[in-house]
């Protein structure tokens, strides 16, 4: 009987790890062909995307999610560590009951909504203050920054919580005020546990879709500024879905290929950080 | 010349006290300005009234009905299985290399994007099993993408049980299965609960992945074999298409309504539980 | 040294090893029927390793190595097919109390819940009797229904010992039951101790040699690991053979 159970919860367990392995089987199964079959350089680093005329090109839009991404983590990064800060180590704790859920909450919101936010208030804000379409890196930038903001301020708070108490306790005696503690000793300890959480909140910026789709005005050109509009990958599959078929829905695929390298990439460094102590 | 530490921790304070009521007042201002735009056309015929004209007029209760049976079929299937998962993770095996594997496994699924599971359910459960673009399809299509989340919050919640539960039980007699069910699992359901109840929150409000395997149906589904589209689906579609701003704005406040209500519930849970714990 | 004649537990040559870390070395020791064992020695000596051997619960811990062979009733232990049946032989009593977060009664009768549905009527008496037993039941009988968390220490402790009690053990062990509680729930506890010798073998693990010569029928002095000697309590204490453990019980070291 006891032997049974442990087998089912074994199981149960692997259970994960299958679903993983089917999701790659399926996407590369499908996207691999079409890869090979335009050239790998030539699918990656082309940049027409035409794909009625079987042009598939998606290097404008690896472009547009990296782009997108770096706007997201300047904008968001330093916002999220000093709310992880101050969450940590300044806000009473009577505050912090209040604080923490409120900031993970934002991760709640669905991201349709945030894209709806985008297109009716910020897009006609930069449109009319910065010029530009409106719709743009800058629009999509700002989303993602928020939508990232959770992940950030939750692993860093973790990070910083997990220092020694004796670390800050010995810097105090010392005379350090408690910024200074915070700033020279706490802040260097938890740095690669901070640098986790920045690559995690990367991996759901360059994953996000819906949102992008709706703010980042979706132009398949290499974009010049950041006020240009752009397309990413997940947003390219999104659109196009719809109502591609055969070697375009194949592309498509592709793209997923692409996007699960990238996310499997970051995760990974990002796991490599978290285990580092100290 | 140098600033004096205190000046200088003052100010440092004071920015990183702005930057946290920036965030919370990011958060105030989405939601009252969604409910500020949808509360007023909100009614009880908006909420039980069938979709009419895509969407530019009647109601939303298709909308809301699919959204139930998707999250009833992702939950009934991701719950038992994260749980046992955990189970096995945080009683029945310590580090090894097939542990590591497991583990590497989950956290690599919990860091795939949405959009890649509406891909792989479309591929999988639309297209190779045959069960169209449907409610089923589309809560298996969740199910996947929740199951890391529920197996990392309940084997947190199975790891905060006391060590000293399952000795006692175990030398009372318990077997493994028992030292489980009777004195860890009681303890940990309010952990597991939370867990459970925010993977609700985030189903509700997933867009990317039930899109391409649950369809965009507006009639009532009569099964989970049915198309249907969920609330966050029915929003974007208004949204994006132009159709009508007003039931846009509506459908987004009874969606964020919903979701705060699950999340508010969910701390409240996880609150309790910890209150719990400092007295015991 | 005598030799029990009705022995209950018979322990030959048994080495435990923690990884690299060797915790009993090859400690050999009879342990009678209706006695009390007192096992005294200084920390990490091996008395809390010797007591998990016993009852197997050491095969929980990773990277464990067990040699020789231990014997209850003439039975080797590891020849129970189920290790709980076995454990429901060998009561464990621990050095914190440890209640389960339930209510006084559901804790007596997690145990015996565990393999059989029990009637109203036999609850009651098992209840009544176990805490009886444990000198608890005068405090207790108006709120067996209250939670057990709320209990003072030694009352606590006194529960965990009648939840023992509830599943029947011919042996019961303590891991130092007395190392948080005061001298008035010590002298409780130890009461318990010596009327329970009548119908059940006990084993005592202890800090204290005060209390082990207090309650012990017989004393075995551990040191890293190893069987100093064991005797006749007043021995151990008045005239030991060993330097080693005359030291220890004069308070030299330890």
């Amino acid at each position: 009987m006891d032997r049974l159970i442990s087998k089912l919860l074994f199981f149960a367990a692997c259970s994960s790890t299958a679903i993983l392995a089917l999701i790659a089987l399926f996407i590369f199964k499908e996207g691999v062909p079409i890869m090979i079959k335009s050239g790998l350089g030539h699918f990656i680093f082309g940049t027409v995307w035409q794909p009625l005329e079987g042009r598939f090109g998606i290097f404008p839009f690896i472009v547009g999610s990296i782009w997108v991404t770096i706007g997201a983590l300047v904008l968001g990064v330093p916002f999220g560590v000093a709310c992880a800060v101050f969450l940590a180590e300044f806000a009473p704790r009577s505050w912090v009951n209040f604080l923490k859920p409120a900031i993970e909450l934002l991760a709640g919101i669905p991201s349709v909504v945030y894209g709806f936010m985008g297109v009716v208030w910020l897009a006609p804000l930069i449109r009319n203050y910065l010029g530009g379409p409106g719709l743009s890196i800058l629009a999509a930038s700002c989303v993602l920054a928020i939508m990232i903001l959770p992940t950030i301020v939750g692993v860093s708070i973790d990070a910083i919580q997990a220092v020694p108490k004796t670390y800050k306790e010995g810097s105090l005696a010392l005379g350090a005020t408690q910024w200074q503690s915070t700033w020279r000793i706490i802040l260097p300890a938890a740095k690669s546990g901070i640098l986790a959480g920045v690559i995690l909140g990367m991996g759901r910026a360059v994953g996000e879709t819906m949102a992008v789709i709706m703010i980042a005005g979706n132009a398949t050109q290499i974009p010049h500024s950041i006020l240009d509009s752009v397309r990413t990958l997940t947003a390219n599959i999104a659109m196009e879905m719809g109502f591609a078929v055969g070697e375009h829905r194949q592309a498509l695929f592709a793209t997923g290929v692409v996007l699960f390298f990238f996310i499997m990439i970051l995760n990974s460094i990002a796991l490599r950080f978290a285990k580092k102590k100290f | 010349m140098r600033i004096p530490p205190n000046i200088t921790q003052n100010i440092a304070r004071s920015l990183l006290f702005l930057a946290t009521a920036a965030a919370v007042g990011i958060l105030i201002f989405v939601i009252g300005f969604v409910l500020a735009g949808g509360l007023r056309h909100v009614s009880w015929s908006f909420l039980t009234g069938p979709i009419i004209d895509m969407g530019r007029s009647g109601g939303i209760f298709p909308a809301i009905i699919g959204t139930g049976l998707m999250i009833l079929v992702a939950i009934g299937i991701a719950a038992p299985l994260g749980v046992a998962s955990a189970i096995y993770l945080a009683e029945y095996t310590s580090v090894g290399r097939l542990t590591n594997a497991i583990r590497f496994g989950i956290n690599c699924l919990s860091a795939v994007p949405s959009i890649i599971f509406g891909l792989f359910g479309f591929l999988l459960f639309v297209v190779m099993l045959g069960f169209g673009w449907s409610i089923l399809s589309g809560g298996l299509s969740l199910a996947a993408m929740i199951l890391p989340t529920i197996i990392l919050t309940s084997e947190e919640a199975l790891r905060s049980v006391p060590l000293q539960y399952r000795n006692v039980a175990a030398s009372l007699g318990a077997s493994r299965w028992q030292v489980v069910t009777k004195a860890v699992l009681p303890y940990a359901m309010p952990g597991i609960l939370t867990g459970v109840i925010l993977s609700i929150g985030r189903s509700m409000g997933e867009t990317a992945v039930v899109i391409f395997t649950a369809g965009s149906a507006v009639q009532m589904p009569r099964s989970v074999f049915d198309s249907a589209r969920t609330m966050a689906v029915h929003f974007y579609i208004l949204a994006r298409e132009g159709l009508s701003s007003d039931m846009a704005y509506a459908t987004a406040a009874v969606l964020i309504c919903a979701i705060l209500v699950i999340n508010i519930s969910a701390y409240a849970m996880m609150h309790r539980l910890m209150r719990g714990r400092r007295t015991a | 040294m005598t030799t029990p004649l009705n022995r209950k537990i018979e322990i030959k040559d048994l080495s435990v090893r923690f990884g690299d870390a060797e915790a009993l070395r090859g400690v050999t020791l009879d342990i009678a029927a209706n006695e009390i064992l007192s096992i005294i020695g200084p920390a990490n000596s091996g008395k809390s390793t010797l007591l998990m051997a016993i009852n197997r619960m050491i095969g929980r811990v990773p990277n464990v190595s067990v040699t020789g062979i231990i014997k209850l009733g003439g039975r080797d232990v590891n020849d129970f097919r189920d290790v709980e049946e076995l454990r429901r032989k060998i009561g464990m009593v621990y050095a914190m109390p440890i209640p389960l977060p339930m209510s006084i009664r559901d804790n007596i009768l997690f145990g015996p819940r565990l393999v059989k549905r029990l009637g109203k009527t036999a609850s009651d008496e098992l209840v009544e009797q176990t805490l009886r037993a444990a000198y608890l039941w005068d405090e207790v009988k108006d709120r067996l229904s209250t939670s057990a968390v709320k209990l003072s220490g030694g009352q606590q402790q006194r529960l965990c010992i009648a939840r023992t009690l509830a599943v029947g053990p011919e042996v019961i062990m303590f891991d130092e039951p007395c190392s948080g509680l005061d001298p008035i729930s010590t002298a409780k506890v130890e009461e318990a101790m010596k009327e329970l010798k009548a119908n059940h073998t006990l084993i005592l693990v202890t800090n204290n040699t005060k209390q082990a010569a207090r309650v012990g029928d017989r004393t075995a002095f551990l040191l890293m690991g190893k069987l100093i000697e064991v005797d006749r309590t007043e021995r151990i204490f008045t005239a030991p053979r060993d330097k080693k453990t005359e030291e220890y019980v004069t308070g030299k070291f330890g």
